[in-house]
């Protein structure tokens, strides 16, 4: 795990079932087996409540023992930006007593924390749990473009071109890590990349 | 007798420069001959005439000309002025601190006029006669907290007080030291501070955070912080870090006095009366060393202060490149004699 870390940069959880009367959970890949694992500590008739929005991801596993919880909703999506519209709606409708659980890429985390975010839900208050890729999303502070699944350091911004470190510092409300141009005070010093996200 | 306004850039050909007078007022940031951080919070009071204390805003030579190049800046990124929807209140109530204390401090230049919510504002300077309805947005041309920040030196940011933490929900920030308000905005105090090294083992923002919620209605505090600048450069932000890094690779023993730079902020802090909130004033000086120089005292111990400074820090303040430049330049001037407790020059 990351050795020296510092305060902006998210702290995650382990899922676990708390008390309210309806439950989201939304997850990516390898952020099922979260979902499972709540699943064996959590009370008789816990998922009748519950919308499950799954991201699988490439290798498409997961879908099946997350339908075998029986959830009041569950929905498979190719991304995560096509479950956005469904996640907001869900937020915007959603009354006092719904809990927020959130599992898997740190991109998924934070992407749909942003979304609860803004529907006025305290970060505070949402469960989350890290699972899968430590790829990042790493918004260029130089051109403001966001780099999806950077797994390298340093990363080229897919936007502008330049080559950036990538740092711990972490907008919640961006959803993304900072990149910084590694070399900008002299372009021809070129360092290693290393792939350290994986 | 009102401020003579000196027609200077801060980028391009570099006109800057402080007069004498200005240089004796310039606010060193060191009282003995080493740097380490420490929770260097005062009561934020008025100080000497002739010092940058005398106003508790101070307003001084460089004012039209930083007025100028802020609006260069926001023409070139907006997003250097962001205030949360919720903050539109606290600007109400930085736009009136600021007129008030620049009126209360220099008549000669500013007058604020109020029949109830009728404000007339009349900043001569920048040419500037408004009339407008307090806390009726739609009577000026910018939202309160930008209108007045373009016209007042300093980058200011505005901290949400809740759940025992300030938030950093508004800012006007183009003369930062390296940081990004884009990026920054909706932290709190804990977490933008995030990238700082060594202070936060040393407890240092736990203490200023109590110290900073505890701040009360007509008690402002303060503090200095300080790094260097190539080149009298006040917008030395992450988001042009690739335009301004190169600078850093240009210093040489030649050219160290007309080149480098001490930059000192003066910060405040003070609670707003409706909102609640904590305007943070960062108020930016520069001087560049052959100016600093003709102080000795100041000249021996900024020698003693960036020799020994411990590389973490040399390294998060962007010196490391160009320090033994700067050193054996200083050296020079530096006799081994002791200096005199305090910040003012001999």
């Amino acid at each position: 795990m990351a050795a020296k870390s510092i305060i902006s940069r998210p702290v995650y959880g382990t899922l676990s079932p708390q008390p309210g009367k309806h439950h989201l959970f939304v997850a990516d890949a390898e952020g099922a087996l979260a979902i499972s694992d709540l699943a064996a500590k959590a009370p008789t008739g816990f998922f009748g409540d519950a919308h499950i929005i799954f991201i699988p991801g490439a290798d498409g596993k997961h879908v099946a023992a997350l339908e075998a919880l029986n959830p009041a909703q569950f929905y498979q999506g190719p991304s995560f930006a096509s479950a956005l519209p469904r996640l907001k709606q869900t937020l915007a409708n959603a009354h006092m007593g719904l809990r927020l659980y959130l599992a898997g890429t740190e991109g998924l985390i934070g992407q749909a924390m942003q979304a609860a975010l803004e529907a006025g839900i305290d970060h505070t208050s949402i469960q989350t749990e890290h699972r899968g890729s430590l790829a990042r999303r790493v918004q260029c502070v130089h051109c403001k473009g966001i780099t999806e699944n950077v797994t390298t350091q340093p990363a080229t911004c897919s936007h502008c071109g330049l080559l950036l470190l990538v740092r711990d510092h972490y907008s919640r409300r961006l959803a993304a890590f900072q990149g910084v141009c590694i070399n900008a005070e002299d372009r021809s010093e070129i360092p290693p990349t290393e792939e350290i996200y994986r | 007798m009102g401020i003579t306004f000196r027609k200077e850039t801060f980028r391009n050909d570099f006109t800057f420069k402080n007069s004498p007078e200005h240089i004796r007022r310039f606010p060193f940031p060191f009282h003995e001959d080493s740097y380490m951080y420490a929770v260097n919070i005062e009561p934020h009071v008025v100080g000497p005439k002739g010092s940058v204390l005398e106003n508790l805003i101070d307003v001084d030579e460089h004012y039209v000309a930083e007025m100028q190049d802020r609006a260069l800046v926001l023409a070139e990124d907006p997003l250097r002025c962001q205030s949360l929807p919720h903050m539109t209140l606290a600007g109400w109530d930085l736009l009136e601190l600021l007129m008030e204390q620049q009126a209360l401090g220099y008549p000669e230049h500013f007058t604020l006029t109020r029949d109830g919510d009728r404000w007339r504002w009349i900043n001569r300077p920048l040419g500037i006669d408004d009339t407008f309805t307090f806390g009726d947005v739609s009577t000026l041309p910018y939202g309160p907290m930008e209108y007045i920040t373009r016209q007042s030196q300093g980058d200011f940011c505005i901290l949400d007080q809740r759940d025992g933490n300030l938030w950093m929900d508004a800012g006007m920030v183009t003369t930062q030291a390296d940081w990004s308000l884009d990026f920054d905005i909706g932290m709190n105090f804990f977490e933008w501070h995030a990238p700082v090294p060594l202070a936060h083992e040393k407890g240092i923002f736990t203490r200023a955070l109590k110290f900073l919620t505890n701040i009360q209605q007509g008690k402002p505090a303060r503090r200095l912080n300080w790094t260097m600048t190539i080149n009298p450069r006040l917008d030395t932000s992450p988001e042009n870090y690739h335009k301004w890094g190169p600078d850093r690779t240009t210093v040489t023993p030649e050219n160290v006095g007309e080149k480098v730079h001490l930059r000192v902020e003066l910060q405040s802090f003070w609670r707003l009366p409706r909102s609640n909130g904590i305007v943070f004033p960062i108020r930016c000086y520069l001087i560049k060393m052959d100016e600093l120089v003709t102080q000795p005292k100041w000249a021996r111990r900024l020698h003693r202060v960036i020799r020994d400074l411990p590389e973490e820090l040399a390294n998060y303040k962007g010196l490391t490149r160009y320090r033994p430049t700067l050193v054996e330049w200083l050296s020079k001037l530096d006799d081994g004699s002791p200096t005199s407790p305090g910040f003012g020059p001999d």
